[in-house]
């Protein structure tokens, strides 16, 4: 039994580290490249792509979708305004993206797949990746029918649907009805919300403050705010019928 | 060579040949041997360490590849092959694109029939549309799965930091390329999910006329941000020109340039991330 265990053993250790990448490498570029192209071109012959009518700048169909990779975006429209959903999110899920490298100083986790090792990252990227994009575009995509109102598969796709619009603002749903008050009230709950949760974040962390540095854990932290903000825009919305958190003459958030 | 009679053989030797696999090899020789072959080439490739090095080293094509690899970089379960089949589906578009092309004139007048002209009327014109569209959408499905690949092995941490960042480059430009050529159908689909994307440049802080602070910088509908991009205050002609610009020569030069960059640095880096 021992013996049995001991010499396969030995025999990966002999298997040299380094391959020659012809043929190895290259005969598997081959072959996935024929797969691809084999596939490619039988979905090719099989399914035509759309062609609808000619563009007709009167004539708008409802509903008017965005491609399907920017339906995700276009889903969170609802929830907040085009300057927002349209160009900031955009901008900082691409700035977001290209700063986890420098944001991300965990050591462990490289170049092989583990969870145990960086649990925290591996939850952020699956979250924002797997929900925040990819479920939103599968939303978008099958469940949004005319004036972008939600119907299930099943459902008949009504334009004349009516929903109640019966949402109101967070500060008028805290008895705050004055312009200036509704703005200074909405001010303080978005600065209350980034302050502490940064400044949480910041006492939790206190022993990395010193390796990891102060400007680094603070972008880290503040993106990881406005990513969890969507999402609790999205619930204030969905489950409490509130518009905007705060309200000023030039934007609403 | 045939100067002796040829022997048949009896259908049990043949199918002891057939399961012992050595039919196999009594083919490579035949062809190997005959007149044809060995007038075309000179000599044999003989499996050395020494010509498998010179086979990536002294090819053009192939030189891109360092000339050995670690064992796991092979693993399809540890790279899914994501990469390289974003880069031929890549290919692919710029190959079908190319005689797409000569068929279609990004004219507001012409192009929509243009492309009734390709479905319907040039040889294979359906097949190269098909294979331009979809293979522009599973680009953007693989990017994404190489992206995530890439996030769930950890290979964007040191050294690989900045080729991270040019990959994030080429996620976008990957998205623009698609949407720009969303457009060039002119027909009601493209014109309308064109319309709701570009809609969102008026929005813009600053420099969208919709957007906030817009008035402290002057955008109107025809000079902000969004007239910028599609040459007017709706999707017209001009837009579709300059898509059509965008999608055949901007974009593609400049991510064709990125992913020069990003496939030298992976070698620059020390090969693809790994265990080390």
């Amino acid at each position: 039994m021992a013996q049995a265990a001991a010499a396969p053993k030995k025999k990966i250790e002999a298997v040299p580290d380094k391959l020659h990448v012809w043929p190895y490498l290259v005969r598997l570029e081959f072959l996935c490249a024929i797969v691809t192209i084999v596939a490619l071109t039988v979905w090719s012959i099989v399914i035509d792509a759309p062609l609808e009518e000619a563009a007709n700048p009167t004539k708008t169909p409802n509903p008017s979708k965005a491609p399907w990779y920017f339906l995700g975006l276009q889903d969170i429209l609802v929830y907040f305004d085009p300057w927002f959903a349209g160009v900031v999110a955009p901008v900082l899920i691409i700035v977001g993206l290209m700063l986890i490298p420098y944001l991300d100083v965990n050591p462990k986790g490289n170049g092989y797949y583990t969870y145990h090792e960086r649990k925290v990252a591996i939850w952020v990227y699956c979250f924002g990746f797997l929900v925040l994009w990819i479920a939103l575009i599968i939303m978008g995509v099958f469940l949004r029918g005319p004036g972008w109102n939600l119907f299930m598969p099943w459902q008949y796709w009504d334009p004349h649907k009516v929903v109640a619009l019966t949402s109101v603002d967070l500060p008028y749903a805290f008895g705050v009805r004055t312009y200036n008050g509704a703005m200074l009230f909405g001010g303080m709950v978005l600065s209350a919300y980034f302050a502490i949760g940064t400044a949480v974040y910041f006492f939790m962390e206190r022993k990395a403050l010193k390796s990891v540095g102060f400007v680094r854990m603070f972008i880290k932290i503040q993106l990881l705010l406005i990513m969890v903000g969507m999402v609790i825009k999205i619930v204030l919305r969905l489950g409490f019928n509130i518009k905007y958190v705060l309200v000023t003459p030039w934007f609403n958030i | 060579m045939a100067s002796n009679s040829p022997q048949i053989p009896s259908i049990a030797e043949l199918m002891d040949k057939i399961k012992s696999g050595k039919i196999f090899t009594e083919i490579a020789k035949e062809i190997t041997e005959s007149q044809i072959w060995t007038s075309s080439f000179r000599h044999g490739y003989a499996d050395t360490p020494r010509n498998r090095v010179l086979q990536i080293a002294s090819n053009v094509w192939l030189h891109l590849h360092p000339v050995k690899i670690h064992r796991h970089a092979l693993r399809i379960k540890f790279t899914w092959c994501m990469g390289g089949i974003t880069f031929l589906l890549f290919l692919s578009t710029v190959v079908t694109g190319v005689i797409l092309m000569f068929y279609y004139r990004p004219v507001g007048e012409y192009a929509y029939y243009d492309m009734k002209y390709l479905q319907y009327d040039v040889p294979f014109g359906m097949l190269m549309r098909n294979m331009h569209r979809w293979a522009a959408h599973a680009m953007v499905i693989t990017v994404w799965l190489h992206m995530f690949r890439v996030f769930l092995t950890g290979s964007y941490k040191p050294p690989r930091e900045f080729n991270w960042v040019i990959g994030v480059f080429l996620v976008t430009f990957t998205l623009l390329l698609s949407f720009t050529g969303y457009l060039l159908p002119w027909d009601q689909l493209a014109m309308w999910a064109v319309t709701v994307g570009t809609n969102m440049a008026r929005a813009t802080p600053f420099l969208g006329n919709e957007g906030p602070f817009a008035e402290f910088v002057g955008a109107t509908p025809r000079y902000d941000a969004r007239s910028l991009l599609i040459g007017g205050s709706v999707v017209g002609p001009p837009a579709l020109l300059r898509f059509y610009v965008l999608h055949c020569i901007f974009i593609p030069l400049i991510a064709g340039a990125l992913m020069i960059v990003h496939f030298w640095r992976i070698r620059k880096d020390g090969g693809i991330s790994g265990p080390l």
